[in-house]
């Protein structure tokens, strides 16, 4: 951590929750090198050679361990593209924290590709958690386009939580996954723009056999002149249930479009959609202030409740 | 404490101008458990708005504690010490019952102070405190939990509308004892519950029977209960109805 500035630290920080450096597995990214590692018996990490990024190995048994992964940018006109792959073996219980944080006061866009790839091996347990941050009052964009592809083996569990709350001006988030028999993923997303940002969101979620279960839910407010898109696919090819929810509120001239879309190529495919936008109900604001809030104060707390 | 003077309040429905509080004029005083009550739609829940901000009055005047505050805002009445639990209590999706009970508070409560007041309208606080104030909750628990958010709050003069709706009965007995104790206390705090229950209106000192948009009523609780029992005041309704 010695080498890392103090914005550089407080971008950590804010996505990852670090104050120090983490227990466990970890590599941390700063303005395109790695700037620190650490494997443990069980987790190992190389760097690729024929293109920039990681490869992760969890030897099968692993439990309760961590891997941090962290990524910071600092210099404004950095652009890059970082490949990660985790190879989890079977039976595993391993935390991943991800996340990237963008620092901009140039003039210039600052990009941060990152495309994770997981194989996850049988009845192995995966919480993933991704924390987007953007700072900086530099003209030049803070942008990041994460793709994610799960590959889930059977018995196998995911549990995805994607957050990306403030000052990232345009990101294309994609998702894929596709699961095995008894595999499931539970996704939980939490999304805020604000200013004249935008922000794609993708996912498609393949069940293929039987027992495979999928949960993409997604919160997001839009605020100002901020536009967003939620595109959820869920495919159930055998057996399966699916259900996908995007849950919105738009302020000021935010917009929000939702397509959740399911596909049902099985009679035994169970698959849900539900999609709802809408202002903050009055009686909302109403109730809040007559617990002593303003009118502005109130819709924070709401707001703030709503994306926790 | 409270003064309405000459209480008017209409609204427009499909055009129409109605006229939901005629000519309300009341006085409350300093350190009295009020009962309202009245038919359905007599326009309790609306005068309870109109004390509150929630609802502007087209005519009259509101004076609490001496100071003229029909212009005044929901927050500022708030701030002035004025709580209002409603009749229907509002959800809110992904805000957990520990996080309302600390805005009503207006500070950053301990875990266990909240379950205090969650103790107090009889929910087990362990159960409740992360629990978000949302669909899932059943209407008896958001209920108490609406009655909590007052009493986590330090107010003047509360008011509560059909606070036992909904509520069992072991909750009940509870509940009046929470509005004696709101009573009793030596803030002066004077206490509207807005009520159909018998046991609620056997415990006030004052009854105001609200209906068609006028006080009918307002008298002190033992003089007028009897008579109420009777049904006397049930009798506009039919008369709206010839
Ligand atoms: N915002 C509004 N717009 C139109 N009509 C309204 C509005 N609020 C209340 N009313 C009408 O005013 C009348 C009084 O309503 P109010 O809710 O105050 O009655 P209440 O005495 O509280 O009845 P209850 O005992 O059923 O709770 C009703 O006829 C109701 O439909
Ligand atoms: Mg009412």
């Amino acid at each position: 951590m010695a080498d890392l500035d103090a914005v550089q630290k407080r971008l950590l920080a804010e996505v990852a929750d670090l104050h120090d450096i983490p227990e466990g597995a970890y590599n941390l990214r700063a303005n395109g090198q790695s700037v620190g590692r650490s494997t443990t018996a069980n987790i190992d990490i190389q760097t690729k050679t024929e293109k920039s990024g990681i490869d992760i190995r969890v030897k099968s048994g692993t439990k309760n361990e961590s891997i941090h992964i962290p990524v910071v940018l600092s210099e404004s006109g950095l652009k890059e593209t970082v490949y990660n792959d985790f190879f989890i073996g079977e039976d595993c219980d391993v935390l991943i924290v991800a996340g990237c944080g963008i620092d901009n006061c140039g003039s210039q866009d600052s990009q941060h590709d990152g495309i994770h790839r997981f194989y996850v091996g049988k009845n192995s347990k995966i919480r993933y958690v991704e924390k987007h941050y953007g700072s900086g009052d530099g003209s030049g964009q803070r942008i990041l386009n994460p793709v994610t592809e799960v590959y889930m083996e059977e018995g196998s569990t995911v549990e995805m939580e994607m957050v990306q709350i403030k000052g990232v001006d345009s990101t294309n988030r994609t998702t894929i996954a596709e699961l095995k028999k008894d595999a499931k993923l539970v996704v939980r997303e939490r999304l805020m723009t604000h200013g004249k940002q935008q922000a794609y969101s993708i996912y498609k979620v393949e069940l293929n056999e039987d027992g495979s279960s999928a949960d993409v839910v997604s919160r997001s407010v839009a605020r100002d002149d901020s536009y967003q898109k939620f595109d959820a696919c869920i495919v159930g090819s055998a057996a399966c249930t699916g259900h996908t929810e995007c849950d919105s509120i738009i302020m000021d001239n935010g917009r929000i479009l939702a397509v959740p879309s399911l596909e049902a190529n099985h009679i035994d495919a169970a698959l849900v959609h539900e999609a709802a936008i809408g202002k903050i109900a009055g009686e909302q604001l109403i109730k809040l202030m007559t617990l002593g809030l303003t009118e502005s104060e109130a819709e924070e707390q709401i707001i703030n409740g709503f994306l926790k | 404490m409270l003064e309405l003077k000459n209480i008017e309040f209409s609204a427009v429905d499909d055009g129409n101008n109605i006229g939901i509080i005629k000519n309300i004029s009341l006085e409350l005083g300093d350190n009295k458990f009020i009962a309202i009550t009245g038919p359905n739609g007599g326009g309790k829940s609306s005068l309870a708005k109109i004390i509150a901000g929630i609802y502007k009055n087209t005519g009259g005047q509101i004076i609490f504690d001496g100071v003229d505050i029909t212009e005044k805002s929901i927050t500022d009445r708030a701030r002035m010490g004025i709580g209002f639990a409603f009749q229907q209590p509002v959800r809110f999706k992904g805000m957990t019952v520990i996080d309302l009970l600390r805005i009503a508070a207006g500070k950053n409560l301990s875990v266990s102070e909240a379950c205090e007041y969650l103790s107090e309208v009889g929910l087990c606080a362990k159960d409740y405190i992360d629990r978000e104030v949302n669909a899932s909750l059943s209407g008896g628990e958001l209920k108490r939990i609406e009655i909590a958010t007052i009493l986590a709050r330090d107010v003047k003069l509360a008011i509560f509308d059909e606070p036992e709706a909904g509520i069992d009965l072991w909750s009940f007995n509870n509940l009046i004892r929470i509005f004696e104790k709101m009573r009793d206390s030596d803030k002066n705090r004077t206490i509207i519950v807005i009520s159909h229950q018998e046991r609620i209106l056997n415990i006030a000192d004052e009854i105001v029977v609200i209906a068609d948009g006028n006080v009918v009523k307002h008298e002190e609780g033992a003089k007028i209960l009897p008579e109420l029992m009777g049904g006397d005041y049930m009798k506009n309704i039919c008369k709206k109805l010839d």
